[in-house]
Order: structure tokens, then C-alpha cells, then sequence
């Protein structure tokens, strides 16, 4: 036997156990995920209730077209993109110097990096339900411990919006934290101690070697927080149920289908909310050229 | 002043993760007649609303299936993910790539959009408000993290030990067991974790797919929580429930920081 055909066999085999493997996986993310959103796009065509069975029928894009004609579907928007915009540059910011602070610690290493998991891990809707008694008119402290006297955060939308973002950026911080301190790790310290030997200042050492050299990690951290913050709903639904205009998309989709059982109506929304995270993700990558292939750690 | 700075720092993020913690926990010890006074700290602490919320069925059959649920539901995750992972790092075959990829897109799903059609499709094959009925959806979720973990843990694993240890006479399977599985156990134990925390978290599911205690976990639950009697706030009561729940949460935080830290990043960024 030639080593050359007992190769091909062993290709053959070795490529047969790769798919047998992966096959098991693989069928239950994209029987979870294609069917339903096949479903989805199909059922945003019909006018159905569930409570009227009956009275389902096919309608077309009307659906998309009540719904983008709806000026409550713009402002559910409005209000995403800006808890998306201001809970990510904020994280960015306060991420980046908790980084710094666990990438030079010395002392007590283990724990900050064990107090900074903590939000990670602790689940959304305990965290949004510790914000909402903290700031709420009859149990919380803020008021009293800030001499605010009876300040309604929950009662107007921009203090209201205050809260949500706080609670999702308390939450968050972490998990852009560590993704930070993995790219400043990969920061060559020859760079920084060559621009210091050169008299570079310290903004310019921040700016000129360090964020530079970590545009990897940064981007890949700002896809996957972007994308995450703008699915925002558990903090949403526990803090205000979408009241004084703090609705965003996710909860909208919820409301509709779940709540008011239109599931017509509810999977347009659903649908529009599937391909504008695919926009966004589209915009990441091929605007920015997030090199996904480096943030799976292949390259 | 230095000094001060490198102090200040780590003391800075402990403060600001612990302050939401400690306020849960201090609502919690509020007695009824306290519960509004306005102060951080709690003036006389009792331990009646943690015996509240044992008492309610609500909360304790909702601890039972978040527990079952995510348990479950971590298990056949992670073996899926280690058959997967296992090829993507060690075997040669077409669509490797495009799995990974998959897996990727499906990390960016938003899950709500699916909430409709499921909410639709297990209401007719009877999956809804069932424990499979979440594990389900909670497999092709976690799935995404735990394959590129493991994958990234794998890559780095020397393989030719286990050559090495059946050329000094071990047999395949000793080979396996002595060499191979101690080197890839963390691995597979900090993708265990990591999906555990997304069970454990999930709320988008819990409440769109149950509607009764058989199968409503404790985010859900939370939600929908009244209180030991319709005309009490159950303010103090939901503080208790939310500490129970969080303890597993720092247990395991306490136990293994470093992993959760290491799996979070390896698939992350790598240069």
C-alpha cells in the first residue's frame, strides 16, 4: 500500500469524523435560529392573533409598512440607538481605565479581578431590580442620600434613561474590561519604554503606542458590546415596562407578540430587529474591518 | 501621590462593584415599617423576608427549575461543544471556517426576535412551559461561547503527549484518561461556567416560553413576584429572593476567578 492512497484514506476519514463531530452542534444552533426566523418572516406576512385564529390571513408587507409608518417604531429606535451610543462610549472610557488599573496592579490583584466578575455574572434582571429600589420614590437612597427630596428619576424619560444606562453600564463595564486588558497585555512594552526614552509624554505614549497597538481588541469589544447593548430588554422591562418613552426595539417585539399575541405584527418588528443587527454587524465589519478571523483567535 | 493613584484605583472599581450588591443586601434585611425610610443601611435587620420567600411556592419552584434548567442545559452544551471544538482544533476538513462563522452570527442573534415563532412552535409540539423547552434554546445560545473557548483551549494543548505516554507503554484509553483529560479539564470546566452564567441570566426565555411554576425560572419569577400577601410590597421580599440567587453567582466568582477571566478572553483576542 502506497503512502500516498493510505493518506487520501486517512483525509477522507479524518474529514468524515471532522463533520460527524460538528454535525450535532451545528443542528441544534441553526434548527433553533433558521427555522424560526424563517417562521418569523413568514408569519410578518399574515394579519394573526393568536386569540383569532380565525381571522388570520395573508396581508403581504403591510406589516412593515404600519410599522414603519408608525412614529412609535421611530422613536422605539431613537431611544435604542442612544442607550446603545452613550452605554458603549461610556464603557469604552471607564473599561479602558479599570484595565489600566488591573493591568499594573500589584497588590490585591485577585481581588479586583474577582469583585470586577461580579456584575458580570450576576444575573440582568437582579442587577436592573437593585437600580430601580435604589433610585425609586419610596424605597430607595438616592434621593435622600443626594438631598434631592422626592425626585421621580421613573417619572420623565431623560432621568429615566439616566437609571437604565447606569444599571446596563454597572452590568457591562466587566465583561469590556477584561476584553481591554487582554489587548493591553499584547501592548510590546520595548514600544512604550522607546517612546518614554524619546521624551513622549504621557498622553502621547496613550495615544501614539498604546490605543494603536490594541485597535483589535478595542473594535472586537465594541461589536460585541454594540450589538449586545442594542438588544437591550431585561433592564427595560424591570426599571420603567417601557413607560415615559423608555421603550427600545426588543421590548416593542416583546410587547407585540408575547403581550398583545399580535404575532403578525410583533414578527415585522422582530424581523427589522434581526436585520438591523445585521446592519450593524455588517457596518463593524466591513466599515471598520474588524478582523473577526483574529478575535476567534485563529491568526 | 503615586501612591495614592495606585491605591485609589483597584479601591475605585471594588467600591463601585460592591455598592448595588451591598444595597440588595441591606434592602433585604429591611424589616416592613423600614423598608421606605429612605437610608442605605438597614435600621433594625431581620431575616423574615428570606423566611418569606422559602415559604412562597412561586420563588422556590422557580429555584428548582432554574437550577434543573441550567444544569441540564450546561451538560449537553458543553459535550456538544468539546465534540465540535475537538474537530475544529485538531482535524483538517472542509467548512471548518464556516462553522465557526456560524457560530459567530449566531452569538449576535437577537434572541427576541425569535421569541414570536417559538412562543408559536411550542405551543404546537407541547414544548412550552416545559424544562426541554428552555434547555433547548439555551443549547444553540451558550453553544457560540463554549466552541470558540474550547477551541482556543484546545489549540494550545500538546497532543504528542499522548503518542509519548503509549510509546512508554500506556494503552490508548490510559493515555487518554492519565494525559489527555487532565490537560483539556479546565478548559471544558471554564466553558461550563461560562455557560451556566448564560442559563442562570436568561429572561428573555423564561418569560416568553412559561407561564406557569413547572417550568418558570427565577428571573421570570422575579418579575412577576407579588409578595407574601396581595396588599404587601414585595419590595423586601424580591431584594431576599435576588441575594439567594446571587450567591451561586460569587461562590463560583470566589472560586475560579482566573478561569472565567482566562475563558473570557481566549476566544476573544489573540495575536
Amino acid at each position: 500500500m502506497g503512502p500516498a492512497r493510505r493518506g487520501g484514506e486517512r483525509q477522507w476519514a479524518e474529514r468524515r469524523l471532522g463533520w460527524m463531530l460538528c454535525a450535532p452542534a451545528l443542528a441544534v444552533m441553526v434548527g433553533v435560529t433558521a427555522y424560526p426566523l424563517v417562521q418569523a418572516v413568514w408569519l410578518s406576512l399574515y394579519s394573526y392573533r393568536i386569540t383569532d385564529p380565525a381571522g388570520r390571513r395573508f396581508v403581504g408587507l403591510r406589516n412593515y409598512g404600519v410599522v414603519l409608518t408608525d412614529h412609535l417604531w421611530w422613536s422605539d429606535v431613537a431611544t435604542t440607538v442612544l442607550i446603545t451610543v452613550i452605554t458603549v462610549a461610556v464603557e469604552l472610557v471607564i473599561g479602558f481605565a479599570f484595565a489600566s488599573v488591573m493591568h499594573r496592579i500589584v497588590f490585591g490583584r485577585r481581588v479586583v479581578r474577582t469583585a470586577v466578575l461580579v456584575p458580570y455574572g450576576i444575573i440582568t434582571v437582579v442587577a436592573a431590580f437593585a437600580w430601580r429600589y435604589a433610585f425609586a420614590l419610596d424605597t430607595g437612597f438616592v434621593d435622600h442620600a443626594f438631598g434631592l427630596g422626592h425626585f421621580a428619576w421613573f417619572g420623565q424619560r431623560t432621568s429615566a434613561l439616566f437609571v437604565i444606562i447606569l444599571a446596563e453600564i454597572w452590568k457591562t463595564t466587566p465583561f469590556m474590561s477584561l476584553l481591554l486588558l487582554a489587548g493591553l497585555a499584547q501592548v510590546p512594552g520595548e514600544l512604550l519604554e522607546a517612546a518614554e526614552v524619546d521624551g513622549a509624554t504621557k498622553a502621547q505614549r496613550l495615544f501614539r503606542v498604546t490605543l494603536p497597538n490594541m485597535k483589535a481588541a478595542i473594535m472586537v469589544a465594541l461589536l460585541f458590546r454594540t450589538l449586545d447593548a442594542y438588544r437591550i430588554f431585561d433592564t427595560v422591562f424591570v426599571t420603567t415596562q417601557g413607560a415615559a418613552g423608555t421603550e427600545t426595539v426588543s421590548f416593542l417585539a416583546y410587547r407585540q407578540t408575547i403581550t398583545r399575541t399580535a404575532l403578525g405584527l410583533g414578527s415585522a418588528v422582530s424581523v427589522l430587529l434581526f436585520v438591523s443587527v445585521v446592519l450593524i454587524a455588517v457596518v463593524f465589519v466591513k466599515g471598520f474591518g474588524v478582523d473577526l478571523a483574529r478575535a476567534r483567535g485563529e491568526r | 501621590m503615586k501612591r495614592t493613584a495606585r491605591v485609589a484605583g483597584p479601591v475605585l472599581i471594588v467600591v463601585w462593584t460592591l455598592v448595588p450588591l451591598l444595597w440588595l443586601l441591606s434592602l433585604s434585611l429591611k424589616g416592613g415599617d423600614h423598608i421606605d425610610d429612605g437610608r442605605f443601611w438597614p435600621v433594625a435587620p431581620t431575616l423574615r423576608n428570606y423566611r418569606t420567600v422559602f415559604r412562597t411556592d412561586l420563588f422556590t419552584s422557580a429555584l428548582r427549575n432554574s437550577i434543573g434548567i441550567s444544569l441540564i442545559a450546561t451538560v449537553l452544551s458543553v459535550t456538544l461543544a468539546t465534540l465540535a471544538a475537538y474537530a475544529i482544533a485538531r482535524l483538517d476538513f472542509p467548512g471548518k471556517k464556516w462553522m465557526l462563522s456560524v457560530a459567530l452570527a449566531i452569538a449576535m442573534f437577537p434572541t427576541i426576535s425569535l421569541v414570536g415563532p417559538l412562543f408559536d412552535i411550542w405551543r404546537t409540539v407541547g414544548l412550552y412551559d416545559t424544562w426541554p423547552g428552555l434547555v433547548i434554546p439555551y443549547l444553540s445560545f451558550t453553544l457560540p461561547l463554549s466552541i470558540w473557548t474550547l477551541a482556543a483551549f484546545f489549540r494550545e494543548i500538546p497532543w504528542e503527549m499522548e503518542q509519548a505516554a503509549q510509546v512508554d507503554g500506556a494503552t490508548p484509553w490510559q493515555a487518554f484518561r492519565k494525559v489527555i483529560v487532565p490537560l483539556a479539564a479546565p478548559g471544558v470546566f471554564t466553558a461550563a461556567i461560562l455557560t451556566f452564567f448564560f442559563a442562570w441570566n436568561d429572561f428573555v426565555f423564561g418569560i416568553s416560553l412559561t407561564s406557569t411554576n413547572r417550568a418558570r425560572t427565577v428571573p421570570a419569577a422575579l418579575a412577576f413576584f407579588t409578595g407574601a400577601s396581595q396588599f404587601e410590597q414585595p419590595t423586601a421580599a424580591i431584594a431576599a429572593a435576588a441575594v439567594v440567587v446571587t450567591i451561586p453567582v460569587v461562590a463560583i466568582v470566589l472560586a475560579f476567578q482566573r478561569r472565567i477571566v482566562a475563558g473570557l478572553t481566549s476566544g476573544a483576542v489573540k495575536g
